[in-house]
């Protein structure tokens, strides 16, 4: 992938030989960032195409248990946002993939939202996600991404209605992220009628990829997605699977996802 | 009001995608409620009948003549149904919940009052009721859980965090993500995303409506000074309400000291200089955080004012000057309810005796002929245990180690 493009066109670009990407996800510093760095060196060699980094939150709200948990570790851990920085820089050195911070709002406000997406920049970071800014507290935010050309990643839900789709999806860049049921993360989702509903409302809301998150955690959820989305994002499973079972877990459930 | 939502610089309403809908909808309910004229009449009608209200503007004769200076009255919250102000927000937004057709409200608690409030509603009105509690409340304020628990609610302990009112805060909105389309989040304070500082701010409005007509047909002029504590503010933004405009009246909000200011073990984000700006629980107020952003822990003996944010309303009006803010420590708190309970024959909540401290403390230098209120926004009684510890109270000691080998014998009994 070339690093002139926008983030949608690289998607784009790498959608023409794959039906589906995935997004995989983690929090910084959980367990540990010695950890962090073998996950992701085993996510990027068994193909994951966009990698998603939680710098933690103390108050996460959008997330379940497992994520949660995993927030508080590393903050009492004595994670702080400023290594959560280096790290993702260190990291977009090494890695060819796109590479995004998801956090809550607080984490960028405290830092200087102008700063912290200066920086994000700086380190070679494609864009963000972060679920407690709607666009209408955004202003500076938006504004600053777009002067960066950093994708603010904005999200659709199942209540969102259409009116609110082409809101969101006009203040959005690189894809939109599609919550894939009501609930928090970490917990099953049913693929039925209504989700296919529901993604044919996204589809016809943007022109932007479509990356699918909440409750996908093996190769038939993924399936699942085929021909529906272009992103299937795996979120709370790979964070259960390094708890029980150890990071070299990782590339072999990875492998058997597609 | 600049922007929607906002007082000042704070406020606003950083709420996930999945719940903004619900949120848009909640603000049209509040704002049809509001506008239509049997609304408000009906909820004080419902507040008379069912929860005493107008409640008592008492004049505390003993404690006025102790400390020699201004008449001392104090309104009486604690007289509302369930002992607490609590009662006025949560029967208010029971209505809201019939008009929108719901059947299942939750809510947040630290000290137990609202959460107690929100299940004698559920109760009254026929709703299915989960109550967030941090564990360490949940084992600081036992009796309101047995309440709870009697009045038909699922009281859920919540381990995460703090394991307090922060952390049953997130808990409730997790909760509501999920099952918004049946559920009503009954949020306990003027805290969290518009437009809930809006409204709980307005049902509270009551007792300061009250307090003023009170406070004029005795004293026949306007208090010099009024005391609240603050939480997350909604008892004192309800007081201070009555009397905004009348620039005469000092407006001093209480906020929780605890082991003292210097200690860093304490919940005074308005009165110290260790709060910041931060955006969280989806709304912009001054937080209790560190550098990053990451909320402290924070202490008080009273789990009602144990809290990391307080209401951007009164972070408006604190930095427009219009309310200052003071804080009382913990040892305070216990001296200044053995001298109302003593007194006055009138027990308050530990919450409320953070406000008794700073009127006692300041009271003597006001002449006879002025009045200050103190707003005692609920009662005693949940705190037994708190307070018997407090005092190392034997025979209550003595009475709980025989309580618990009457319960061992009987589970020994049992298992026989
Ligand atoms: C008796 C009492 N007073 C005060 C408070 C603090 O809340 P607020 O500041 O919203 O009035 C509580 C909260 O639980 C309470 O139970």
């Amino acid at each position: 992938m070339t690093l002139t493009m926008s983030l949608s066109q690289d998607i784009k670009q790498v959608r023409k030989s794959k039906e589906i990407l995935l997004m995989t996800h983690l929090v910084l510093g959980y367990p540990s960032f010695g950890i962090n760095r073998q996950v992701i060196t085993q996510m990027v060699d068994q193909g994951v195409d966009i990698i998603e980094l939680q710098i933690p939150f103390s108050e996460p709200i959008a997330d379940g248990p497992v994520i949660l948990k995993a927030n508080h570790e590393a903050i009492n851990h004595g994670v702080r946002v400023g290594q959560c920085l280096e790290f993702a820089a260190e990291m977009a050195a090494q890695h060819q993939i796109p590479l995004l911070l998801m956090t809550y709002y607080n984490i960028l406000f405290r830092y200087g939202v102008e700063d912290f997406l200066e920086q994000t920049k700086e380190n070679s970071i494609r864009g963000l996600i972060i679920p407690d800014l709607p666009p209408e507290e955004g202003g500076q935010y938006l504004a600053a991404c777009r002067r960066l050309e950093l994708a603010p990643i904005q999200i659709f839900a199942p209540t969102s209605g259409k009116a609110r789709m082409a809101t969101l999806a006009a203040h959005g860049a690189g894809f939109i992220y599609c919550v894939a049921r009501r609930g928090v993360t970490g917990s099953p989702t049913s693929f039925d009628e209504n989700f296919n509903d529901y993604i044919k409302r996204c589809r016809q809301a943007t022109a932007l990829p479509l990356a699918v998150g909440f409750g996908i955690s093996n190769r038939q959820d993924v399936d699942l997605l085929r021909g529906k989305a272009d992103i299937a994002v795996i979120g709370s499973a790979t964070i259960r699977l390094v708890d029980q079972q150890g990071p070299e877990a990782v590339g072999p459930f990875i492998a058997g996802l597609r | 009001m600049s922007k929607t939502g906002y007082y000042g610089n704070w406020g606003g309403a950083f709420v996930p995608e999945i719940l903004h809908e619900t949120f848009r909808k909640l603000g049209v309910a509040f704002i049809e409620a509001k506008a239509d004229p049997d609304f408000w009449p009906r909820y004080v009608e419902l507040m008379g009948s069912y929860s005493c209200r107008p409640t008592p503007l008492t004049f505390a004769e003993n404690l006025s003549r102790r400390f020699g200076g201004a008449k001392i009255f104090i309104k009486r919250e604690d007289l509302n149904h369930t002992g607490a102000h609590k009662a006025n927000n949560v029967m208010g937004q029971g209505l809201l919940v019939q008009r929108m057709g719901k059947t299942r409200v939750i809510a947040e608690t630290g000290a137990g009052q609202h959460g107690v409030a929100t299940a004698t509603m559920a109760a009254k009105f026929g709703f299915d009721c989960t109550i967030y509690m941090g564990e360490e409340d949940v084992q600081r304020q036992r009796p309101n859980v047995f309440w709870m628990e009697k009045l038909g609610a699922t009281v859920v302990p919540v381990a995460s965090g703090s394991r307090t009112l922060k952390d049953a805060i997130n808990e409730a909105f997790r909760d509501w993500v999920a099952n918004m389309d049946c559920t009503h989040y009954v949020m306990g304070t003027v805290c969290g995303p518009h437009p809930f500082p809006e409204m709980v701010a307005w049902f509270q409005k009551i007792i300061g409506d009250e307090a003023r007509r009170q406070i004029l047909a005795i004293h026949g002029k306007l208090p010099a000074r009024i005391y609240a504590c603050v939480g997350g503010g909604s008892n004192a933004v309800g007081i201070f309400q009555g009397f905004l405009a009348d620039n005469g009246v000092e407006l001093a909000g209480v906020e929780a000291g605890g082991k003292g200011l210097a200690s860093g073990l304490h919940a005074a984000r308005l009165a110290g200089s260790d709060a910041s700006p931060g955006v969280a629980q989806g709304y912009k107020t001054m937080f209790l955080q560190d550098e990053d952003g990451q909320m402290l822990d924070t202490h008080s003996v009273a789990a009602g004012l144990d809290y990391i944010g307080v209401s951007p309303i009164l972070v408006d009006l604190w930095e427009q000057g219009r309310v200052r803010f003071s804080a009382a420590t913990d040892d305070e708190v216990m001296a200044a309810l053995q001298l109302t309970i003593r007194s006055e024959g009138i027990i308050p909540a530990l919450e409320s005796a953070h406000a008794f401290v700073q009127a006692f403390k300041e009271v003597g230098d006001l002449p006879p002929e002025e009045a200050i209120i103190i707003n005692q926004s609920g009662r005693g009684d949940k705190d037994i245990f708190t307070i018997a510890d407090a005092f190392s109270d034997p025979s209550w000691r003595e009475f709980i180690r025989n309580k618990g080998e009457e319960y061992a014998d009987g589970a020994r009994q049992e298992s026989d």
